[in-house]
């Protein structure tokens, strides 16, 4: 479904991905871990046409959506992008914010585009806040927000860049559950995350990004237990290291 | 601050607290309004005491003068609050235009680019005073077809000419301040480049300029009295020739207070809003 071939990234002649190779089929949850600076942000915004590649090639469904031709809207209105930092826009309610993309990019009627928001909504737990500012609902209200405003535009695969990192241990739950839930839904995704067991559950798939480069990827079982690479092994000490300290 | 709380009766300590705040409160008020009061004598005697200050009285604050050029002055001054009402709105119109094309990044738009640039480094340039000569005097010079000749439209033009290259820069540096990820996230969505700034990005960049932009707007009230230098007969031009006649100066006071007047309720607008979007970044 996403193919990523050899594509390189560079900052003021800095590599930040160096020819990272990365295939997705339909269904399938990959997870991007690897250390602060590795280029985890930077592949999901190279996919999602927030940055242009500096070579190689991204396909999406067979097409080749880093082509110059490429209409960069038309790739975004089938993906769906969640940040870290949620992004919400803060002079919109809720229900405006979901319901902006479906009425403005896909054309929904303004009653049919309200009525799906409130059922994601609702399915989400959030149905109480449907008229509320961003400014009045917690992080991890806010982030749920944001995932279901990325969903509503029905994508064929959801980013989602580090969606828990910006909140408290108990507010990554209720964000890590909605997840859970796409998985069951049968979403395609890709997370940045820093989550490791987190990771080890939900993926189908792990990738050890680098520094650029795309060192192991396998099963969760595979990397988590048997990691290949002395750098991945390092990595995942590293991250046990600080989470007992 | 009597709020009705579930279980909570108000403690001894609650109530001796809340009176002193009550008495500091007072003694606050109390201060302020004499020393207020003693600014103003001590100021009124500095002015009443001045050796030319008989000449003065006559020739600046005649009651006489002053009731007798009000209503001129006054309808002289309803052509410059026209003015001002239909400079506004267009001023408003051209400033965000001006902004928005500066805005475009497409390389086909890179003449409109320019001829953006071009207008607000000129009239930012050029003293707004200058601006009327030119337009009132030079463009019915000219001779054109369709050229109004009539001043006051002449004058209108002139001010929204000189004012809007403000207006486009207060609006472009409001741009500026909504955050990228604010546009990632639009554009993540799917909006394109004009969906972004129409929904997202403008929306937010005008809430946050609304208090430069008013103050712009009460330095424009002031500004159109210098659409008399091209011969409209506005307030200050009815004080001008009331004076001449008369070789009293009272109606000048009078076209003073009247712009008071009108720019005491924009500027205290101004105080609120700006103090209102502190209240909300501090929350
Ligand atoms: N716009 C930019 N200009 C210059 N350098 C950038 C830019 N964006 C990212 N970088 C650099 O690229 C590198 C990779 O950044 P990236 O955000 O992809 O890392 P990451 O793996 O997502 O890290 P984290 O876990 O901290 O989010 C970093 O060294 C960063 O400084
Ligand atoms: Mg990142």
């Amino acid at each position: 479904m996403l193919t990523i071939e050899n594509v390189w990234k560079h900052y003021h002649g800095h590599s930040v991905l160096r020819g990272v190779d990365l295939t997705v089929r339909p269904h399938e949850v990959v997870c991007l871990i690897g250390a602060s600076g590795s280029g985890k942000s930077t592949l999901l915004r190279c996919v999602n046409l927030l940055e242009t590649v500096d070579d190689g090639a991204i396909y999406l469904d067979g097409e080749e959506i880093t082509a110059v031709r490429t209409d960069p809207d038309d790739v975004r209105k089938r993906l769906g992008m969640v940040f870290q930092a949620y992004n919400l826009f803060p002079h919109m309610t809720v229900l405006e914010n979901i319901c902006l993309a479906p009425r403005k990019v896909h054309g929904t009627g303004r009653a049919e585009a309200e009525r799906q928001a409130r059922d994601l909504l609702a399915r989400f737990g959030l149905a109480d806040k449907a008229t509320a500012y961003p400014d009045r609902l917690s992080g991890g209200q806010q982030q749920r927000v944001a995932i279901i405003r990325a969903l509503a535009t029905g994508p064929r695969l959801l980013l989602l860049d580090e969606v828990t990192s910006a909140l408290d241990p108990a507010l990554v739950t209720e964000v890590l559950g909605v997840i859970r839930e796409l998985k069951e839904g049968g979403m395609t995704m890709i997370l940045a995350t820093h989550e490791m067991g987190f990771a080890k559950e939900i993926a189908d798939t792990v990738c050890f990004l680098d520094g650029g480069v795309l060192l192991e990827r396998g099963s969760p079982e595979q990397i988590f237990t048997a990691p290949r690479e002395p750098r991945t092994q390092e990595f995942l000490r590293s991250v046990l290291e600080s989470r007992r300290l | 601050m009597t709020q009705q709380v579930d279980g909570w009766v108000k403690s001894e300590r609650q109530v001796e607290r809340e009176r002193q705040r009550g008495r500091r409160a007072f003694r606050s008020g109390s201060v302020a309004s004499a020393s207020t009061l003693v600014c103003l004598v001590a100021l009124a005697a500095l002015v009443t005491n001045a050796p030319g200050w008989a000449r003065v009285r006559e020739t600046f604050f005649n009651v006489e003068a002053f009731t007798e050029a009000l209503p001129d002055v006054l309808s002289g001054f309803w052509t410059n609050i026209q003015i001002f009402l239909i400079a506004e709105p267009l001023i408003l119109i051209v400033g965000l235009l001006i902004a928005l094309v500066r805005e475009l990044k497409a390389p086909v738009f890179f003449p409109l680019r320019a001829l953006a640039v071009a207008y607000v480094d000129v009239f930012r340039g050029v003293p707004t005073l200058l601006v009327i000569l030119l337009v009132g005097f030079g463009l019915p010079a000219l001779e054109l077809q369709g050229v109004p000749k009539d001043e006051v439209t002449l004058g209108v033009v002139a001010l929204t000419l000189s004012y809007s290259a403000y207006v486009a820069e207060v609006f472009r540096a409001g741009i500026a301040t909504v955050h990228p990820s604010q546009r990632a996230a639009a554009r993540s969505l799917g909006l394109g480049h004009g969906q972004t700034m129409r929904y997202v990005v403008l929306p937010q960049a005008v809430r946050r300029v609304i208090p430069p932009l008013l103050n712009d707007f009460v330095s424009l009230q002031k500004d159109t009295a210098l659409v008399s230098t091209i011969g409209v007969v506005e307030a200050l031009r009815q004080a001008q020739i009331y004076a001449s006649g008369t070789f009293n100066y009272t109606p000048y006071l009078v076209a003073a207070l009247l712009f008071i007047l009108l720019t005491i309720p924009m500027a205290r607008l101004t105080d609120h809003l700006a103090a209102r979007s502190q209240r909300r970044r501090g929350a």
